[in-house]
């Protein structure tokens, strides 16, 4: 079974803890927003964008999520800002907005 | 092995995002390229030497892996990893376990070129069936930029400081794939992020999928130790890469192969002084340094053309 | 029908294994041990098991290779002594804190330097707050029916603690003794399959081992870590119950010799409570109210049953088989101490440190000891409270 780790709190008691600290499940981290880390932040130009996808695996932060091989708006939940896939985007179709939550 | 670089975009996603790696970190870039390289249907377990990947991507409760992981201990990453495939084998005949399972162990050049060194030999030359990768970004990036046996010479680390006697690292790194390729192993190679990651895919999923032990060296650039800018990290790796600085090759089945070979070779210069722990070499009376480095990678990269050569 | 043999302490717990036949065994050899995973290898290349044996390069990867083959869902051992334990030392921590099954055959002796290979406990007590449960054997019989009894312990779902299973260098890992062994089929129905509830390799689940924790979360898991050890008590008698009703060998946390009307006793461990006993035997010969406790279990440590076997001694000796260099006593002098003044008793107390790195322990040389107690009774004189048996000195 999952382990559900919105009761593995920081106020959680020692009895709650799973055996050895062990967790079941995967990618629980999606819970947790780095988002937040941001200084500068990417925007997705939808209409420059011609859907090369060589943003996406220059992601730190998997933040570029691709469906039917089309890559969708960024995640903000998680994105850091890094800047790496304006950096490589040959279309100009992400724009870095410079200390822009 | 055809690339396909949308199919291989579009394979579900192995190492999930809310991971504590700094932002423009090359490790996770690194991992999440060579997990691309198991087929979607596989199984892995993930082993993770003691490092900032594992401490950013494994902090209780929130893990970053779909697949199953184990971090053991700094230096260990390669006879963890040997267990757990080793226990697969047993389970496997007893007909305990389902599916199919790949082991590949992830560690930073600390974990792997130096702190984790005899593990690592002791798994390949046992040749588990199981990749290591190591993600090398040159230092002990997770205490704090301390030098490796893979930092570059002459670059300003905090116990190889630059200073009034000294002009960083006194020494080169050492050759970690060659190293691993005497194991007489069936596959080692070296890679980095470059054209649009064919040859670090063409790469991972051989080294998964190759019979044996496999071992993979990727050059992981880290902003904080090596001081650029976030954004400059492919333009660094490409760099690295046409200076012949971080050659791509791999040695199959004992064949030595050169996988690229710049039509023409940049001056080290072009891959230095982007970086701000090279910062001194460009400064006045340093000529020679950079005369030394520039030697130092010509002899190396010759050495390896006359190898693929043979 | 039981096997009644002749076999060394390495050969009987050799033949242990073959019967559990475990998953995976990583070893590397080391004196007077290495004869442990040469023998199980031998079994391995003939077919009499079918484990997976990982020849490592060194201990430490023996250590770590056991880690990740039992978070994978694989019984799992190893075999080591003295600097190869201590060359596992970090590893040691992480199996214990991964709450991982893990079972070895330690072989103990002494640790370097000068660099020496017979045995003391100094191996053992050094490790003793890695969080393992450590149990002791006096002689090859109970090496061999320790090994048996191991998975049992460590692998219930209330302990899920790795286990030592210690005997004793070159005294009874090599010298050949009389044993009874129990049928294969019995060993195998009596230690029966491993059913991890999680485990790495478990159906295409994802299961996730050894995260960083951070300050709110460390001190909790310590204590969890900690319940394991306290269920390991209840577990433990358990287990000696069932394995007595097999073989009729009868296994506590100690064993009382002669200890109930004592006046005079020391506390032991190992393989010299043979000789001690002989020394209890000849000193009621004469008329000396001696007794003495040996203890098989250390971790857990049964404090509470100890000082209730101990209440009516007069005079006691701890007898530790190593040095902590304290300057006041032993690991076990300590421990015993500690569970008497707890208990509210307070006999008088010393503490010897003997047999290191193989020094020989005599009849003669734990007569002394008793001698020594009878004469802190006579004269209230306790002299030195921790002092070297057998030493020379000017």
């Amino acid at each position: 079974m999952n382990t559900d780790i919105s009761r593995l709190h920081e106020a959680v008691s020692w009895q709650q803890l799973t055996p050895g600290c062990t967790i079941t499940g995967s990618m629980t981290s999606a819970a947790f927003r780095t988002g937040e880390w941001r200084v500068d932040t990417p925007r997705f130009l939808e209409e420059k964008c011609k859907q090369c996808l060589m943003c996406v695996p220059v992601c730190p932060d998997s933040s570029i999520p691709v469906q039917d091989k089309k890559r969708l708006d960024f995640d903000y939940d998680h994105c850091k800002g890094c800047g790496i896939c304006a950096a490589v985007c040959p279309f100009g179709a992400i724009e870095m907005r410079k200390g822009e939550k | 092995m055809a690339y396909n670089f949308k199919e291989t975009m579009n394979r579900e996603e192995r190492l999930a995002p809310g991971h504590r790696m700094c932002a423009g970190c090359g490790g996770t870039i690194a991992v999440r390229n060579v997990l691309r390289g198991l087929h979607p249907e596989d199984h892995a377990v993930i082993t993770c030497a003691t490092g900032c990947l594992e401490v950013s991507s494994f902090t209780y409760p929130y893990t970053a892996w779909k697949d199953s992981f184990i971090h053991n201990a700094f230096e260990n990453a390669g006879a963890t990893c040997g267990g757990v495939e080793a226990a697969y084998e047993a389970l496997k005949r007893r007909g305990k376990v389902k599916g199919n399972y790949k082991f590949i162990a992830f560690g930073g050049d600390g974990g792997t070129y130096d702190i984790g060194f005899q593990s690592l030999s002791g798994a390949m030359e046992r040749g588990h069936d199981m990749v290591y990768v190591c993600y090398d970004n040159g230092a002990y990036m997770n205490t704090g930029i301390q030098r490796s046996s893979a930092t570059p010479m002459y670059a300003d680390t905090t116990t190889t400081p630059v200073g009034s006697r000294s002009a960083g690292k006194p020494q080169y790194r050492k050759d970690i794939v060659d190293i691993i390729a005497a194991h007489n192993i069936p596959y080692a190679a070296q890679t980095t992020f470059v054209q649009n990651f064919r040859d670090m895919h063409i790469k991972s999923e051989k080294a998964i999928y190759k019979k044996g032990a496999a071992f993979l060296n990727v050059m992981a650039p880290c902003p904080r130790g090596w001081r650029y800018d976030t954004p400059q990290i492919i333009e660094i790796c490409r760099l690295a890469v046409e200076t012949c600085y971080w050659p791509l090759f791999e040695v199959e089945d004992g064949v030595w192969t050169l996988n690229y070979e710049p039509k023409k070779k940049l001056p080290i210069e072009d891959f230095l002084r982007p970086q701000g722990r090279f910062k001194h070499l460009f400064r006045k009376g340093n000529e020679e340094l950079l005369v030394k480095f520039q030697q130092e990678v010509d002899r190396r990269w010759e050495d390896l053309k006359y190898r693929c050569a043979r | 029908m039981a096997v009644r043999e002749r076999l060394s302490g390495n050969e009987a717990v050799a033949i242990a294994i073959r019967q559990i036949n475990p998953d995976v065994m990583p070893a590397f050899p080391i004196t007077p041990s290495t004869e442990i995973p040469q023998y199980f290898s031998s079994y391995v290349a003939d077919g009499k098991a079918d484990t997976i044996f990982i020849p490592v390069e060194s201990e430490h990867s023996a250590m770590s290779a056991a880690i990740g083959a039992s978070a994978a869902g694989a019984r799992t051992l190893t075999a080591t002594s003295s600097c190869g334990m201590a060359l596992m030392w970090e590893l040691l921590y992480v199996a214990a804190s991964n709450r991982l099954p893990i079972a070895m055959a330690l072989v103990n002796r002494a640790l370097s330097g000068p660099i020496n290979i017979n045995c003391d406990h100094s191996d053992v007590m050094g490790a003793r707050d890695a969080g393992w449960l450590q149990v002791f054997a006096e002689n090859n019989q109970e090496a061999y029916d320790n090994f048996v009894q191991a998975y049992r312990i460590a692998e219930h779902k209330d302990v899920r603690l790795p286990i030592m299973i210690c005997q004793y260098g070159f005294i009874t890992s090599h010298a050949v003794e009389n044993i009874e062994l129990i049928e294969d089929e019995k060993v195998k129905a009596f230690v029966g399959e491993y059913e991890p509830e999680d485990y790495l390799l478990k159906d295409g689940e994802s299961f996730h081992v050894g995260p960083y924790a951070v300050t709110n979360y460390y001190m909790e898991a310590k204590r969890a870590q900690a319940e394991g050890m306290k269920n390991a008590k209840r577990v433990i008698l358990e287990v000696a119950k069932e394995f007595e009703a097999m073989t009729g060998r009868s296994y506590g946390f100690f064993e009382e010799y002669r200890l109930a009307d004592a006046d005079y006793a020391i506390v032991i461990m190992g393989s010299a409570v043979g000789t001690a006993k002989d020394a209890v035997d000849r000193l009621r010969a004469q008329g000396v109210k001696a007794g003495l406790l040996k203890l098989r279990v250390f971790r857990p440590f049964p404090a509470e049953e100890l000082a209730a076997a101990l209440a009516h001694v007069r005079v006691l000796a701890c007898m530790d088989r190593t040095e902590s260099f304290n300057n006041e006593c032993g690991p076990l002098g300590a421990e015993v101490k500690s569970a008497l003044f707890d208990a509210g008793l307070a006999p008088k107390v010393i503490n010897y440190v003997y047999g290191l790195g193989g020094r020989d322990v005599t009849v003669e040389s734990i007569t002394s000891v008793y001698e020594d107690l009878i004469q802190i009774d006579k004269t209230k004189e306790m002299g030195a409270k921790y002092r070297y048996l057998s030493l020379r000195e000017e």
